[in-house]
């Protein structure tokens, strides 16, 4: 279980995270929604060691995790950020391997090829794993990289932003794939989500971040309603039902 | 993998043959004499060139920057002000000049303080990125090439010839007894570098994938900001500063092996400088007849090539 306990980061004298408590329930997905600048990527980053908090600290399974080894760590819990831009060029297949290093420190044994072998299957990059990552679309490269966290084969997995240029088709294909981690090999997710109908589709709970404070921390069906939105976004925001799912139908609203 | 391997073999092997030219290549006078002679000369080649493409590649890898060299934190400025300093105080005759042993550690003590200084200062990397540093090395550098330049001018003109055969880079006067000094530098680094490659790799994938991958990355930027140092710190007080060198032969590397592997990087980079050097110096000596200085030769190729990249990166970008 990750805890984060009273975490504060400032960007010069401008808060951007205050005083953020949540609880990460385990085996669930839980999206980071709420306007840019809220702090969701910060806190994101923060929890995953990127960056260092002001005050406040995050529990690992009771243990601070600024005080745990950098490598065990990087076997428990993975993150991946916004923006993946390479110096240097490597294939599908090299990229993935990657994932191995907190256990091989780069010497792939047979067990290591064979997780590899899953991660890339699970994300349907078989036939274009020996690719140059140059060489694909943004689609492509988003689900080489996630592969790769999964080959780190953590506890936990932390995506900041997932879906950032990608299609809706590719969008719900990266989003099937995590309720699958999440439904059968039993991981947590943790993922900052711009979409809000996503978020409500896919996640188990949602945490809402505004002007660098929770507002809101709950199950989805809590969240996903006009009054809850309203004081996150500051919008009216019809929510409407569709096959079991709630939609938010907020393209014509006032802002 | 086995591409890369037979590429090494083809560097090496061109590389041993340039060595066994510039060794036996119409050699004159008693054997006796010339030939240890020339080995030294070899041997320095060999070092500088290991020494400065090990510090370049491992330096653009934390600057995930390839056009550029360490030398842009001013190490060499700083051998400059020493060297310049020493003659200019203590004139030609002094104890700094004439003992080799004296004038090599001092200038390395300096350059290193230097460094270490400057990253004490102004690097922390949870901070402010690495790049803050990288500037005001580059200022503090032409600050100190500034501070050289006046004193040149108004130093006595006798002596600021003799100052400047240590300006230039020169492979023609290195005494064996630095030699083996810088080799065991050399070494030593070797064993301290070794343990970072794989690290290394990982860091080429940026900051935040490395730290995902459990690799202490701001410690390792460190440590491979001294480690570089130290690197260009012996090259620099053996034979004298060699700017281009660097920045040509890790380029070429990168793009004639396809890894990105530091080891198999370095050691391809390795070749290539030895390539040039010794290869450049056997131009210099046997084409040339000594009409040019194998500094001239070097930066005058690497900034036609720096031109070039320069060129390329902004089309890619652009």
């Amino acid at each position: 279980m990750i805890e984060i306990k009273s975490l504060t980061k400032h960007f010069g004298k401008k808060p951007v995270v205050e005083d953020v408590t949540v609880t990460i329930q385990p085996k669930a997905i839980t999206s980071f929604i709420g306007p840019n600048g809220a702090g969701k990527s910060t806190l994101l980053s923060m929890v995953s060691r990127l960056l260092d908090s002001d005050t406040g600290e995050v529990l690992l399974d009771k243990s601070n995790v600024k005080k745990m080894k950098s490598d065990e760590f990087a076997k428990r819990v993975a993150i991946l950020k916004q923006s993946n831009h390479l110096n240097v060029r490597l294939t599908v297949r090299e990229l993935v391997s990657f994932g191995r290093y907190p256990y091989s420190k780069g010497r792939l044994n047979s067990d290591d090829e064979k997780i590899i072998d899953q991660a890339i299957e699970y994300m349907n990059l078989t036939n274009i794993q020996h690719k140059y990552l140059d060489e694909l679309s943004g689609g492509q490269k988003q689900r080489a990289f996630i592969s790769m966290v999964i080959a780190q084969d953590t506890e936990y997995i932390l995506l900041d932003e997932p879906l950032n240029n990608l299609d809706m088709k590719h969008s719900v294909q990266i989003m099937k794939i995590l309720r699958k981690l999440v439904d059968e090999l039993g991981k947590t997710v943790v993922i900052v989500l711009h979409d809000i109908n996503f978020a409500s589709v896919y996640s188990d709970r949602i945490v809402a971040l505004k002007n660098g404070r929770v507002v809101k921390d709950g199950p989805t069906n809590e969240i996903i309603n006009s009054a809850a939105l309203r004081e996150v976004y500051d919008m009216d925001i019809p929510v409407q039902e569709q096959d079991g799912c709630r939609i938010c139908v907020y393209f014509n609203s006032h802002a | 993998m086995r591409k890369n391997s037979t590429k090494i073999i083809i560097l090496a092997v061109i590389a041993l043959i340039f060595i066994l030219l510039f060794a036996f290549y119409n050699i004159k006078g008693g054997f006796g004499y010339a030939f240890p002679r020339r080995l030294i000369r070899i041997g320095a080649m060999v070092i500088t060139g290991i020494a400065i493409s090990y510090a370049t590649i491992i330096f653009q890898t934390i600057t995930h920057n390839r056009i550029l060299t360490p030398s842009i934190m001013g190490i060499d400025s700083m051998y400059e002000v020493v060297q310049t300093v020493i003659y200019f105080v203590l004139g030609s005759a002094s104890i700094f000049v004439v003992n080799l042993y004296l004038n090599f550690g001092t200038a390395i003590i300096a350059m290193l303080l230097f460094a270490l200084i400057l990253y004490r200062f102004l690097f922390r990397a949870d901070k402010h990125p690495i790049y803050l540093l990288l500037l005001a090395g580059m200022i503090i550098g032409t600050l100190l090439g500034s501070f050289v330049s006046f004193l040149q001018v108004v130093i006595d003109p006798v002596e600021y010839l003799s100052l400047q055969s240590r300006l230039f880079a020169s492979f023609n006067n290195v005494k064996a007894e630095l030699l083996y000094i810088s080799m065991v530098i050399l070494g030593a680094a070797f064993i301290y570098g070794k343990r970072m490659m794989r690290d290394l790799d990982v860091m080429s994938l940026g900051r935040d994938s490395a730290i995902n991958l459990g690799v202490n990355y701001d410690k390792m930027v460190l440590k491979v900001l001294i480690l570089a140092s130290i690197l260009m710190a012996t090259s620099t007080a053996l034979v004298g500063p060699v700017t281009f060198l660097g920045l040509i032969v890790s380029n070429l590397a990168y793009q004639f092996i396809n890894t990105y592997r530091h080891s198999v990087l370095i050691v391809a980079s390795s070749l290539i400088s030895i390539i040039a050097l010794v290869g450049g110096q056997f131009l210099v000596l046997h084409v040339f007849h000594l009409n040019t200085t194998i500094s001239v030769l070097i930066n005058f190729i690497g900034g036609i090539y720096f031109i070039c990249l320069l060129l390329k990166e902004s089309r890619a970008a652009g």
